[in-house]
């Protein structure tokens, strides 16, 4: 057995690693993770930057924002797989929900065009959102939909609150609203503090949460270990993905030593069956959050163009050399190399254009036919990845 | 003469806080604030400039000075900068003693070293301080399951505390694992049996 220290922060999307440790899946390709409760992202970050971890469970866009010198200078990083797809919910204070339904919003929990009207006519001024880490894709999904919406940009404060401190920034009105991943939109429900108006992939139907991010010299250096870890958390999400499991999964992750939180809490997400307000309304979101199904854990290349193209020009960059520079840290090359064994369905293109497929579909793959998730945005926006970079990998 | 520094450090636990502040006035003549309150953190940050933060490495609070530390291009904002650019090294053994720290661009790396050499010492202690409290705690627990499981076994076989312990320890041999373990076991097979 190999050890394996991992890194990962308390939210059900950590559920892969977890689960491929404690069902089996890392030891059947001889590891053993030693899975590391961290408490913040930049915790994660610097942690595998000097090497006190050797893989770590991260929001999607942070390896791009470190790709773009946003951040402190430390050793390359890549990410090599996604973890997860969905799982964030946007949730609003009890005042704001008070005025919503007072023009009628149903909180459906689905419609983010709806949603969006409705909110744009009962705020007047500004906004104020929660969000987890600068680089995040509750960010990007946020600040997307806001825009569509008819928000203008200097009206948006996207602000960063701890996930775990969200309900009481909510509560002390630091915030209006906030977008975070589960369980902790439905913590803030449970303690009477939100409602919740949608779930992320209302707004972009396969939004990438998280990634499995590695160092790009233990990659090169530790091939067969970068392999076997890929694999095990790769069958773990496959696992994951049958509904049936997913009972047992909060089960698992919930204990003491991983969330240590009210299994009930961490099902909501699971199953997809939240809590939308404190009165106990429920509504079901089906494909609330996805782990492997339709190729869902292919890191596209041409979706870390996209999300660097949106933070170059945030953080006033070039876009054009950031989405190159951020579209070799995304590594379709390993994915393939390590995968393919392990008989995962793999895509004949590395990048594609984003946003175009509003339903699942079968597609052809390097050997036969695949399916690939459904992963429209709500205002049919698309996405085109500079040319140059679309290689065969 | 240098200008004296403002150094922030968060940290909630009044105790933690205290040390690190003692560690910090014997690296130099420094004005050293605290801020123990999270919400509000970066407005908090914001409105004092300091030229050094220091916080626990696994303060959830981090990625907002991240936040800060990004926002740094702009004027009206203090020009937070990650330590690392002046000395991996030093970057590195801070992470390892838990110990992260935003500093103001410009400011010289030989004004920065002391205040993170003797934060990182008063980390390193802090983290061993947490290791040996916890040990403490678990082997109180489970000399406390121990109790109960030789109880258990006085009552059911009608043994004494000894022989209790004694077949525990054979047990726990034969099976390969740990005395607190077996014990922890028994005790909740004789709750499942009681009720």
């Amino acid at each position: 057995m190999t050890g394996l220290r991992l890194g990962y922060v308390p939210l059900i999307d950590a559920a892969p690693l977890i689960i491929a440790q404690e069902l089996g899946f890392a030891a059947e390709e001889g590891l053993q993770l030693d899975l590391r409760r961290l408490g913040a992202w930049a915790q994660s970050r610097d942690m595998l930057g000097a090497g006190l971890i050797d893989a770590a469970h991260m929001l999607v866009p942070m390896p791009i924002g470190q790709a773009l010198g946003l951040g402190p200078r430390l050793p390359a990083a890549d990410l090599v797989m996604f973890l997860s797809h969905g799982g964030q919910a946007i949730a609003v204070s009890r005042e704001i929900e008070a005025r919503l339904r007072g023009v009628g919003h149903g909180f459906d929990f689905a419609d983010a065009r709806a949603a969006g009207r409705a909110l744009r006519r009962v705020i007047g001024g500004g906004l104020r959102v929660g969000v987890p880490f600068a680089f995040s894709t509750q960010l990007e999904l946020t600040s997307h939909w806001l825009a569509v919406s008819g928000f203008a940009a200097d009206e948006v404060a996207l602000i960063t609150v701890p996930p775990p401190q969200m309900a009481d920034a909510l509560a002390a009105g630091e915030v209006d609203m906030f977008c975070v991943g589960e369980p902790w939109a439905s913590f803030a429900v449970e303690r009477g503090i939100a409602a919740l108006l949608l779930p992320g992939t209302a707004i972009w139907t396969a939004p990438p949460e998280k990634g499995l991010v590695l160092r790009r010299d233990f990659t090169e250096e530790r091939p067969d270990e970068t392999g076997a870890l890929m694999r095990a958390v790769w069958r773990a999400g496959r696992w994951l993905d049958e509904p049936e499991h997913r009972g047992l999964a909060a089960e698992i992750i919930s204990r003491a030593e991983y969330l240590d939180l009210p299994p009930e809490l961490a099902e909501r997400g699971l199953n997809g069956r939240l809590m939308v307000c404190p009165d106990g309304e429920l509504r079901d979101s089906p494909g609330f959050v996805a782990f492997n199904a339709g190729a869902a854990s292919f890191p596209w290349r041409s979706i870390a163009a996209l999300i660097a193209q949106r933070i170059a020009i945030r953080h006033r960059l070039d876009p054009v050399p950031a989405m190159a520079r951020a579209m070799a840290h995304f590594r379709t090359d390993l994915y393939r190399q390590h995968l393919r064994p392990a008989g995962a369905a793999l895509p004949g293109a590395s990048s594609r254009l984003e946003g175009t497929l509003t339903e699942d579909r079968m597609v052809a793959a390097e050997k036969g036919q695949m399916i690939l998730r459904a992963d429209g945005f709500f205002d049919g926006f698309t996405f085109e990845p500079p040319a140059a970079a679309s290689s065969p990998n | 003469m240098q200008k004296k520094l403002l150094i922030v450090v968060v940290e909630p636990d009044p105790e933690r806080a205290k040390s690190i502040v003692d560690g910090l006035h014997q690296a130099g003549e420094h004005e050293i604030r605290v801020i123990a309150e999270q919400t509000g953190l970066g407005r908090q940050v914001t409105a004092l400039r300091p030229d050094v933060v220091l916080i626990d490495i696994a303060n959830p609070s981090r990625d907002v000075l991240e936040e800060l530390a990004l926002a740094s291009g702009s004027a009206e904002r203090p020009v937070a900068m990650f330590v690392d650019r002046s000395d991996e090294q030093l970057t590195r053994s801070a992470i390892e003693a838990g110990v992260s720290a935003y500093v103001v661009d410009g400011l010289r790396p030989e004004r920065i070293k002391p205040i993170l050499d003797a934060a990182t010492v008063r980390f390193h202690m802090l983290q061993r301080i947490r290791a040996e409290l916890e040990a403490t705690r678990a082997a109180l627990e489970e000399r406390k399951i121990i109790d109960r499981a030789k109880a258990v076994l006085m009552k059911a076989r009608g043994i004494d505390e000894e022989a209790a312990y004694g077949l525990l320890r054979k047990t726990a041999m034969d099976q390969g694992k740990r005395v607190a373990d077996i014990a922890q076991q028994l005790v909740m097979a004789a709750g499942l049996l009681n009720r």
